[in-house]
Parts: C-alpha cells; sequence; structure tokens
C-alpha cells in the first residue's frame, strides 16, 4: 500500500521513504496500557496514602504522559531537535513552578485569611 | 535535502518556472524542494506551537497548586463534588480518541482513504461524547451552586433551588432561568449544528452530489455522539443522585451533632472540617453520605462511618473541651462566608481549566473536521501526510493535559 502510493506521485527518486507508520499492534498495546493506568489512578484515590498521593497521582499521570509522548505522538522516531525543542517546555514549566511556589510559600499568610481569624467579627458584634 | 540527487522531476521543476507546470505533485507548496522537506517544516512549526500551549496550561496549573497548598482542605471538600465516574469515562474516551486519531496517521502514511475517513470520524465522535458528558457535569453544577468564587450558592439543605429560590438570593430571571435550565442551554448549539449536518446530508442525496454526502455521513454520526454522551451522562450522574433523597433525611437526624474531631482523618488538626463548601457539620455527613452511595468512593463510606459514630457520641453530650467551634454562633456564621468563598475558589479552578480545556476540544474538533473532508477528497499519500501528522500531535497534547486534569481535580484525597 505505502508503495504504492509512494510511487504514484511520481516522486520515487531519492531513496527513502520519511513515512514512518506505526504498527497497529503497537497502538493498541499503548493503549491498553494507558487504561490500565488510569483504572489503577482511580483505584488508588480509594487507599489514604498520605502525603505521598500527590506524588503517586502525578507518578503515574507523568508514565502515561510519557506514553502518550512517545508512541502516539511519535516522538521516538521524531528528530533530535523536535524532542529537544519539546521536553525543553518542561524545563521551563518547572522552573516556573519552582520559583512560583517558592515564592507564594514565603508569602502565603498574607494571600488568604484563614478560618480561624474569624474571630474579630464576634469583637466588632460587640 | 539536496533536491539535485537523482531526481529528474523536482530537479526539473527548480530549474523551470515554478508556478503553472504540472510536473511537481499538488501537494508540494513551491517553497520547499522536496516533500519530506516541507513535512519537517510543518513537523517544527507544530512543535513550536504545542511548547506555547504547554506553557500557557502551565499558568493555570500553577494556580491550581498555589491555591491547593494553601488550602489543601478546600480541595479535597470541594472535589468530593465532582463525579468520579462520569471522570474516569471522560479519560477513557479521550486516550480511545488519541488511539483513532494516532491510527488515522498510519491510515494516511499507508494511503488508506476509507479508513482514514473512519478513524477521524471516530476520533471526532469521541470529542463529542467527551463534550456531552462534560455537559452534563457542567449543567448538574450549575443548578446546585457550585459556580465561580462570587457566584458560589451551594446551599447543602436546598441543594436543587427552584428558580424562585434563585432569584431570591440576588440573580436576575434570566440568570436564574439559564442556572436552573443550563443542560439545554448547552445542547442547543449542538442541536442546530446538528440540524444543519443532517439539512446538509438530505440535499446532498437529493441532488446526488457524491462527494457531499460522503462528508454529510460521518459528520451526522459525528453530531449524534454529542447526545450519545449527554444520555451517557445522565445515566451515571442519575446513579449517583438517588443517595440525595435519603441523604437529607439523615442529615435531618443528626442535627448538628456531629462534632468536629482530629480522630476523623479529613479533619483538619485545628477543627477545621475537611469539605469547608459547607454551610455545618450536619450537612457536611449529608454530603458525605450522598457521595459515599457512590461505590467508587469506598474511602469515604469508612469515613461516613466514623462520623456517625462521632455523631452518637456528641448527642451524649461527650463534648471535647478544645472544640471552640461547636457551639455555632456569629464565629460560625462569618466562617461559613469565608468556606463559601474559598470552595468558589476551587471551582474557579475547575472552570477555568477544564474550561480552556474544552475550548481546545472545539477547536480540535473544528480542524479534525477539516481533516475528514480532505480524507473524502483523498488529499493524502505517503508523502503529504502532514496534516494529518500535525492535528494529531495536537491532538494527543489535549488528551495529555486531560491526562493531569483528571487526577488533580477529580481524585483528591
Amino acid at each position: 500500500m505505502s508503495d504504492h502510493a509512494h510511487s504514484s506521485d511520481g516522486h520515487g527518486g531519492d531513496g527513502h521513504d520519511f513515512a514512518h507508520p506505526m504498527p497497529v499492534s503497537m497502538l493498541l498495546s499503548v493503549f491498553f496500557a494507558l487504561v490500565i493506568l488510569t483504572v489503577v489512578t482511580v483505584a488508588q484515590a480509594s487507599f489514604d496514602l498520605g502525603s505521598y498521593d500527590v506524588l503517586v497521582v502525578m507518578a503515574i499521570a507523568t508514565l502515561k504522559a510519557t506514553l502518550v509522548a512517545l508512541f502516539f505522538m511519535h516522538l521516538a522516531w521524531d528528530k533530535p531537535f523536535n524532542i529537544a525543542v519539546f521536553v525543553g517546555s518542561f524545563i521551563f514549566v518547572g522552573l516556573f513552578v519552582i520559583f512560583t511556589l517558592g515564592d507564594s510559600d514565603m508569602t502565603s499568610d498574607s494571600f488568604e485569611p484563614k478560618i480561624d481569624e474569624v474571630v474579630p467579627m464576634v469583637a466588632e458584634s460587640n | 535535502m539536496s533536491t539535485a540527487q537523482a531526481d529528474p522531476v523536482s530537479d526539473d521543476a527548480s530549474h523551470g518556472e515554478h508556478g503553472h507546470d504540472h510536473d511537481h505533485p499538488a501537494f508540494l507548496a513551491h517553497h520547499f524542494d522536496t516533500p519530506e522537506q516541507q513535512f519537517d517544516s510543518g513537523k517544527l512549526g507544530i512543535w513550536l506551537f504545542l511548547v506555547t500551549e504547554v506553557l500557557f496550561f502551565s499558568g493555570m496549573f500553577v494556580a491550581y497548586a498555589i491555591f491547593r497548598n494553601l488550602r489543601p482542605d478546600v480541595f479535597v471538600g470541594s472535589s468530593e463534588f465532582l463525579n468520579t465516574k462520569l471522570g474516569a469515562i471522560n479519560t477513557g474516551v479521550l486516550l480511545f480518541s488519541s488511539l483513532t486519531m494516532a491510527w488515522a496517521v498510519r491510515c494516511s502514511q499507508t494511503g488508506e482513504h476509507k479508513k482514514l475517513t473512519g478513524m477521524l470520524a471516530a476520533t471526532l465522535s469521541c470529542s463529542m461524547v467527551f463534550l456531552g458528558v462534560k455537559a452534563i457535569e457542567y449543567s448538574h453544577k450549575w443548578g446546585m451552586g457550585l459556580l465561580p468564587a462570587g457566584t458560589f450558592f451551594y446551599d447543602p439543605a436546598n441543594p436543587h433551588p427552584t428558580t424562585d429560590q434563585l432569584e431570591t438570593l440576588g440573580f436576575t430571571s434570566g440568570t436564574a432561568f439559564f442556572l436552573h435550565n443550563s443542560l439545554y442551554f448547552l445542547c442547543a448549539p449542538f442541536l442546530i449544528v446538528l440540524l444543519g449536518v443532517v439539512a446538509w446530508l438530505i440535499l446532498s442525496i437529493v441532488k446526488g452530489n457524491k462527494f457531499q454526502t460522503a462528508c454529510a455521513m460521518p459528520l451526522t454520526i459525528v453530531c449524534l455522539s454529542f447526545f450519545g454522551g449527554v444520555g451517557l451522562g445522565v445515566i451515571l450522574e442519575s446513579g449517583s443522585e438517588e443517595g440525595h433523597g435519603a441523604a437529607h433525611d439523615v442529615a435531618g437526624h443528626h442535627g448538628e451533632g456531629v462534632a468536629h474531631s482530629d480522630a476523623v482523618p479529613s479533619v483538619i488538626d485545628d477543627g477545621k472540617v475537611a469539605a469547608p463548601a459547607l454551610n455545618d457539620d450536619a450537612s457536611e455527613t449529608s454530603v458525605l453520605e450522598r457521595l459515599a452511595t457512590d461505590s467508587t468512593n469506598t474511602g469515604l463510606m469508612s469515613d461516613v462511618a466514623a462520623r456517625q459514630a462521632q455523631a452518637s457520641v456528641a448527642s451524649g453530650a461527650v463534648v471535647r473541651g478544645d472544640d471552640t467551634n461547636f457551639e455555632g454562633g456569629i464565629s460560625e456564621a462569618s466562617a461559613n462566608v469565608l468556606t463559601q468563598r474559598q470552595a468558589g475558589k476551587f471551582f474557579s479552578i475547575y472552570y477555568c481549566m477544564t474550561g480552556v480545556h474544552a475550548i481546545h476540544i472545539l477547536g480540535g474538533i473544528a480542524v479534525l473536521v477539516w481533516l475528514l473532508i480532505r480524507s473524502v477528497r483523498q488529499d493524502f499519500n505517503s508523502r503529504y501526510f502532514g496534516p494529518v501528522d500535525y492535528v494529531g500531535l495536537y491532538w494527543h497534547l489535549v488528551d495529555l493535559i486531560w491526562i493531569y486534569l483528571f487526577p488533580l481535580l477529580y481524585l483528591i484525597r
């Protein structure tokens, strides 16, 4: 099929075909892996993992995201430059998150009144 | 990328007048030497676009992280209003649409035109099911007053207010009518599009236009899928709705009996309740009970059991000395105002993130329809599949964002 389309446009000449069709079996196994990981994510929400909760959830999500990126987005066979561009964006996301959260941790007291600090309301009503 | 090598056709083209000859394929733009160069340029372009998308969404994830860090209890409590079943179904639907999209890219590369149209139609149908389920989720929350900060009016004693009751809350009659019937408003645009597509289909059949019929037929199925999604959402949402009435009765019996306690896992140690969306402890229990009727929330069931045990102890006048919030009064009333605002903040973030994501789905639908029509025209082949590949990358990124959104919003404990 591929050869047919290849030759039909009259450009058989330059040696190699740049299309890289993914095998259907690979697509299906990636899909089922993603579904299983989704089930795992939903299931783990029933257990109280304490402070590791967010870490576990993010780890599973990142694993799923990696599967999608490598296979569905074809990143595993892409040009190194494209990989650098895309993965590079996450470095900047990391910087963004770390700096902003660090800043918010240092200033959070002024962000929101705490519920227990409501006592002045009682004083006002006197 | 050198054109000079052993390719008489393109060699010819590069020497002659570029515009009007037919010796280079129609899909190759004049400013590119080879189809591969054209593909690689487009690919770099779409990756750069995806980078801007990632950075754009990261802003919202940072907002989420800041507010969750500040008030983890608000997020735990408010998240329980989100239906995990609907979220999980939508995750599955999006993952499946990613599969069909990746498969569509394969079909475009191998030149299987019929299958390509089918795969694109399947991707579109999944996106419509996703939006249909989303419409149920949104309209259900709007009717209950689970709205962004400022408009949030959820009252656990009366979770489904009538239009008149909404007007007493300060809404205009128009807004109240919209909030009460929001599902119809959300469905209306899709119904209009469905009717338009069906009219187009009938017209194209009558006129005998084969091409337009081949386009309109899959698109009719795509539009119908939205209402399939709505139906799916109604069924799943009504399943969890059954608990409502019973839970309210139970809440009445408990009265104010349920005390704050450090012993209950989801209660914060200084006596604040983990679900600040709620006005008082009794109704918090009722909401928890209602949520616990959902069999997916096994953890909540034991939580509710613990709270009920607590309630019986409290009604036996066993009051802990350090429970200063227990007596109610003015301090409790003002706490309600604050907690309402803060629950509203969770929903601000929820609507912002899922809403922007839904807008991306709508954008994806628009370009997928364009691809579907081109695939019926058999535009794509092993040398020219770029558009399918680029839209596929965008679609996978939208899926990727949902992969993070789902656990972060729906599965907080």
